[in-house]
């Protein structure tokens, strides 16, 4: 019997490359350096392991894969190793011959004394133990153990759990010492907050504790790398140590105690809280998640997800979900609950009248960034075909003309596969890559990963624009191209091939390189000329782009035209022939001509009373960049019809609320930032409607036609679409701004969001929360001595609209920048200050008296992420 | 054979009617034997009293003692292992023996237990250690009574009663919670929530080895449940952490 394995060359192995050797009696012929173990899993043998993992490096901790193993010696004669070997670390040599403990006595009897030895201090804690059911323990001890027990003596014990942050705890009893969950912190995540400590019979797991292991100086830096419950090093990772563990030692707060393998009923999904759509499991028990694991799917996340993906899901079901559609009352002026067909009627008549054909002012929609592909077609062709405008904008965040253009030029169209594309894996092959306004870290949690996977095989080298060096980015042994925010556009430009020697000539020499990559943020948004500067990089370099947006359904969104300028397809609003092209799909006389409006064009229309009415899917007004202004233009404009899972800020001032359906309550499809379809089926039986069928019924009750009411018929009428073979959007071309002038006394604002902030699709899960990191502001020490500021203590960040108090930390950065998280708890940069990157803020130490040690701002904690509507 | 006396393949004068089936013959079987009885044919006075005979046996039973149960309005006990409705147990201080592993639910064939278990905390300790059953159901419709549950149960803490008298008018009904399927308190329990014995283990519960309400217990129960039923009850008894029971 051979076995190829076509995935690790590309489609066949050369057989100068094979080497062949018996495994129980069957000639397997496997690449070079495959180990013992995974070539017995080709064969299907199985061999008992813990500590093995094909994503971990080997390590040969537990000892459980012993097998028999034979050599030829020089003159070709066999002979027996004298003991048994860990299979999960012997690599395979011509002619060996590998006895398991299917053909072998020894194999057998050297396992089960294996698993003897690791029970000796195992408690019998199956029935209280989490892991009981889907335990590799449970099950080995079972197929390659003793089914007595000779153990008389006296077990080591520990007490029982503790917390190594708020989400995880630790049961050090039952731990085999396998060590994945702490290779995997140092190998993949790069946070080893864990630690191997103590020797002999007393090793154990344990906090990475200054008193046990003695950090050698390297303690942490002050308040900024605590995490909320103020402990060091909080992984973003840490949530895949406990799906790893072998054993019940590592178990999840939340999760505690709530059900068994047998119980749960698991669906697939995908994570709904970035850009990157890593694959999921959500197990679900009585119509209730229950817990979320990481699925495996090689091409995006392999085995792995953020902790935000895991835990953070009770937003679904939250208790202001909202059940029934709600009708603001005539009488009494406040929202009532009201049948569907009531809300359609009153929601379709307001529109209709709203609408330019009706006699309105027309009627401006914002999607909101979240939604599946499906649902932000529906509004694209809701807009277009219904209320006939292009008054469309997906973006919840600050966004620009310029932008558009950049979506429409480099975005719109390039799918996986396609020409000028890029994937996780041309990130982990590729010899450099160039982080512009992206810290991978916090904004795509997954595509972290990948680039530390590439840093640490030493194929990649990471670069990163921005104004300060994060940790994420100390964890790649990326380079800072330090940039003050603003000044992107100028930094970008400088890298070219005549740069003088050194930093920048470094990062063009890289970018030529073929496979070189540009990981461009959406917050480059906000920086006029910064997309200008990053597509002439791109052009000087030969480098491939990909846009990294922060929200799951902002990809989708550039493909199926939920933005001002674009068709679906990417096809552009102010092209004739794609507008017929799509309008003969669509089976309407005409599409609008006039261009459409941005987000914030529309909330300015709206407040202005140019607008009638606004469509709005799930927006979170405090996401916007000037929340005050948002929440004037929804009370100023004269009907508004909000599609929400939960109630809002929009749902309070909306004259019609219809409820759609959260990801698990319907199946949809996300478009990752590589622009790889991620399907994924309902988990939960609900009565609860898409959005694109919400829509569909409205458009219904307006008398018109969509078209959208299943699935089924969306996906056939963007297959009907098609692509679009003809001419992109015009690349933009913007300027730089001109600095501003600086007071004394006043900084720049450098901001993103944390991946765990005070986001609302966070909400309800205090044990994530507490593994957030603390809130800090950042200066350089000299700015922090120009403003009289001290490392540690409180700074109160103000504009003309407000402020904050937060900590400070100083970090090597620009001088003249403050850096602030844009959502976190006490510290909404968007509501407090009405201010965000690149705006000019003034710094002061806090008054000591002053009652604003915390943020003064209090409508800053739902802020951030909007319900995907 | 004497009776065997048509051939099936001789010809009925209606040939089509004579089909052939791959078995053998449709409407008798190949070999078709007479019957012969095998008890002896009674001579004599038993021939002649062979029509009333039957009646001997009504006769003697009349005589014998009579087993017939004048069930509902006399009860007999019934066997000592009859497998009657379930209960869930406790220890000497009132401390549920659930844990709530589910493992009796796992163990279930018809799906009839549901379990939830939950966190106990030194404000709410239900059970020894760790874990508690905070729901605990038994669906009567479809218990079959089989008693693999009480096999699972590494606690003893589901056990068997012999009642049995579990009819009733509605579906819901018929679904017993924890609070119905929770042994009476034993005599100086206290209710839980309360903590464990001082310097006992949830071993030490396991292995008998805690036999009453400790003094301790019954003050915290004072504090935080002045009014609770069970505390006038709750005697004193020796509690007997065991020094060595550190094993597991």
């Amino acid at each position: 019997m051979t076995i190829t394995t076509p995935k690790q060359a590309g489609g066949g192995v050369a057989p100068s490359n094979l080497v062949t050797f018996q495994i129980d009696e069957l000639e397997v012929s496997v690449p070079k350096g495959t180990l013992v173990i995974r070539a017995a899993e080709q064969v299907g043998i199985q061999i008992p392991r813990f500590c093995d993992h094909p994503l971990l490096e080997p390590a040969g901790a537990c000892r459980q894969c012993l097998v028999d193993v034979s050599m030829p010696d020089r003159e070709g004669n066999l002979r027996p190793m004298p003991k048994p070997q860990a299979s999960c670390t012997l690599t395979v040599a011509p002619g060996m011959v590998v006895k398991t403990q299917r053909t072998s006595a020894m194999a057998d009897k050297a396992q089960h004394g294996v698993m003897e030895l690791l029970l000796i201090n195992h408690p019998l804690d199956c029935p209280v133990c989490d892991k009981g059911g889907e335990c590799p323990l449970q099950n080995q001890a079972m197929s390659n153990g003793r089914s007595t027990s000779r153990f008389v003596d006296i077990k080591r014990t520990y007490p029982k759990p503790i917390s190594i942050s708020t989400e995880i705890l630790l049961d050090r009893e039952r731990c085999v010492l396998c060590q994945r969950c702490t290779r995997f912190q140092e190998q993949i995540a790069g946070d080893p907050f864990i630690a191997l400590q103590d020797r002999g019979a007393r090793s154990q797991i344990g906090l990475f504790s200054a008193d046990v292991l003695g950090f050698g100086g390297d303690v942490p830096a002050g308040p900024a790398a605590l995490d909320e419950s103020g402990r060091p090093f909080a992984s973003y990772f840490s949530g895949n140590t406990i799906q790893i563990c072998p054993v019940g030692a590592l178990t999840n707060a939340s999760y505690r105690f709530r059900s068994r393998p047998f119980d749960l009923v698991s669906t697939p999904g995908i994570g709904e809280h970035d850009s990157c759509g890593s694959a999921i499991r959500i197990d679900h028990r009585r119509g209730a998640v229950l817990r979320r694991m990481a699925g495996d799917d090689a091409s995006v996340n392999e085995e792995w997800i953020t902790d935000k993906d895991r835990f953070a899901f009770t937003w679904q079901s939250a208790p202001d979900r909202i059940a029934t559609p709600l009708v603001r009352d005539e009488t009494t002026g406040q929202l009532r609950s009201a049948s569907w067909a009531e809300a359609l009627d009153v929601a379709a008549a307001g529109l209709a009248a709203a609408t330019t054909a009706g006699g309105g002012h027309g009627v401006g929609v914002l999607p909101g960034g979240r939604l599946t592909l499906e649902d932000s077609y529906a509004y694209a062709k809701f807009a277009r075909a219904v209320l006939g405008t292009n008054d469309v904008d997906q973006r919840v965040r600050p966004h620009s003309a310029e932008e558009d253009a950049f979506l429409g030029h480099a975005v719109a169209g390039r799918t996986v596969g396609g020409a000028g594309s890029v994937t996780f894996t041309d990130l982990e092959q590729a010899p450099t890559v160039l982080l512009v306004a992206l810290e991978a870290e916090e904004e795509a949690g997954v595509t972290y990963l990948r680039l530390r996977k590439g840093v640490l095989a030493g194929r990649t080298a990471v670069f990163s624009v921005a104004p300060l060096a994060s940790r994420g980015l100390d964890r790649i042994s990326g380079t800072l191209v330090a940039a003050a925010p603003g000044t992107e556009p100028e930094v970008l430009d400088a890298i070219t091939g005549s740069a003088p020697l050194g930093q920048l000539r470094t990062v063009a020499d890289g970018l030529t390189t073929a496979g070189s990559v540009i990981l461009v943020g959406e917050r480059l948004a906000a920086v006029p000329g910064g997309f200008t500067a990053v597509l002439r990089l791109a052009e000087r370099t030969g480098a491939r782009l990909a846009w990294i947006p922060r929200r799951a359904g902002e990809r989708g969104g550039v493909e199926t035209g939920a933005l001002p300028g674009l068709l679906p397809g990417g096809r552009p609003v102010s092209d004739a022939r794609a507008r017929v092209d799509v309008a003969a799909a669509w089976d309407v006389p005409s599409l609008p001509t006039t261009a459409g409006r941005t987000t914030t064009e529309i909330l300015r229309a709206a407040r202005k009373g140019k607008l009638s009415a606004l469509v709005v899917g799930g927006v979170e007004l405090a996401d916007l960049p000037d929340p005050a202004k948002a929440v004037r233009a929804i009370e100023k404009v004269g009907f508004v019809v909000s599609l929400e899972v939960r109630a809002s800020a929009v749902t309070e001032l909306a004259d019609v609320v219809l409820p759609v359906a959260p990801p698990t309550e319907k199946a949809g499809t996300y478009l990752n930032w590589e622009g790889r379809p991620r399907p994924f089926p309902q988990a939960l039986a609900s009565t609860a409607l898409a959005d694109h069928r919400a829509l569909d019924a409205l458009a219904a009750a307006m008398g018109a036609e969509l078209g959208l009411r299943t699935i089924t018929a969306v996906h056939a009428e963007i297959d009907q679409l098609g692509a679009w073979d003809g001419a992109r959007i015009d690349a933009p071309v913007e300027s730089a701004a001109e600095p501003t002038e600086l007071a004394p006394g006043q900084a720049v604002l450098a901001s993103w969001h944390l991946l765990l902030d005070a986001g609302r699709l966070q909400d309800g899960e205090r044990f994530l929360a507490g593994t957030a990191k603390r809130t800090v502001a950042r200066t350089s020490a000299a700015t922090a001595t120009a403003a009289g500021l001290t490392d540690g203590e409180l700074v109160r960040v103000s504009s003309a609209h407000g402020s904050v108090t937060v900590r400070l930390a100083v970090t090597a950065m620009p001088d003249l920048v403050v850096w602030l998280p844009t959502n976190a708890p006490d510290c909404a940069v968007r509501t407090s200050l009405r201010a965000d990157a690149g705006d000019v803020v003034q710094l002061a130490p806090a008054d000591p008296a002053g009652d604003d040690v915390v943020s003064t701002d209090s409508a800053g904690s739902d802020n951030n992420d909007e319900v995907s509507a | 054979m004497a009776d065997d006396a048509r051939d099936p393949k001789e010809p009925t004068g209606d040939a089509e009617v004579a089909q052939t089936h791959p078995g053998g013959d449709l409407d008798r079987p190949v070999e078709a034997a007479g019957f012969e009885s095998l008890i002896e044919a009674k001579t004599g006075l038993g021939e002649m009293l062979a029509p009333v005979a039957g009646f001997g046996v009504t006769f003697s039973a009349m005589f014998r003692p009579t087993i017939t149960e004048q069930y509902p309005f006399e009860r007999v006990p019934t066997k000592p292992r009859f497998h009657g409705r379930h209960q869930l147990n406790r220890y000497a201080d009132g401390l549920e023996k659930c844990i709530g592993c589910e493992l009796c639910a796992w163990a279930c064939p018809a799906d009839a237990i549901y379990v939830e278990g939950a966190s106990n905390s030194p404000e709410a300790q239900f059970s020894p250690g760790e874990r508690y059953g905070r729901v605990y159901q038994i669906n009567y419709l479809r218990c079959i009574f089989c008693g693999l549950c009480i096999e699972a149960c590494p606690t003893r803490a589901l056990t068997m009663t012999n009642e049995f008298e579990l009819a009733g008018p509605t579906r819901e009904g018929l679904i017993w919670e924890k609070q119905d399927l929770l042994a009476p308190m034993p005599v100086g329990a206290l209710a839980a929530p309360h903590p464990m014995a001082p310097g006992a283990t949830d071993t030490d519960y396991y292995r008998g080895e805690v036999t009453g309400t400790a003094e301790e217990q019954i003050d915290w129960v004072r504090e935080f449940r002045p009014d609770d039923p069970t505390l006038p009850g709750a005697a004193t008894a020796t509690t007997a952490p065991a020094e060595q029971g550190r094993t597991r």
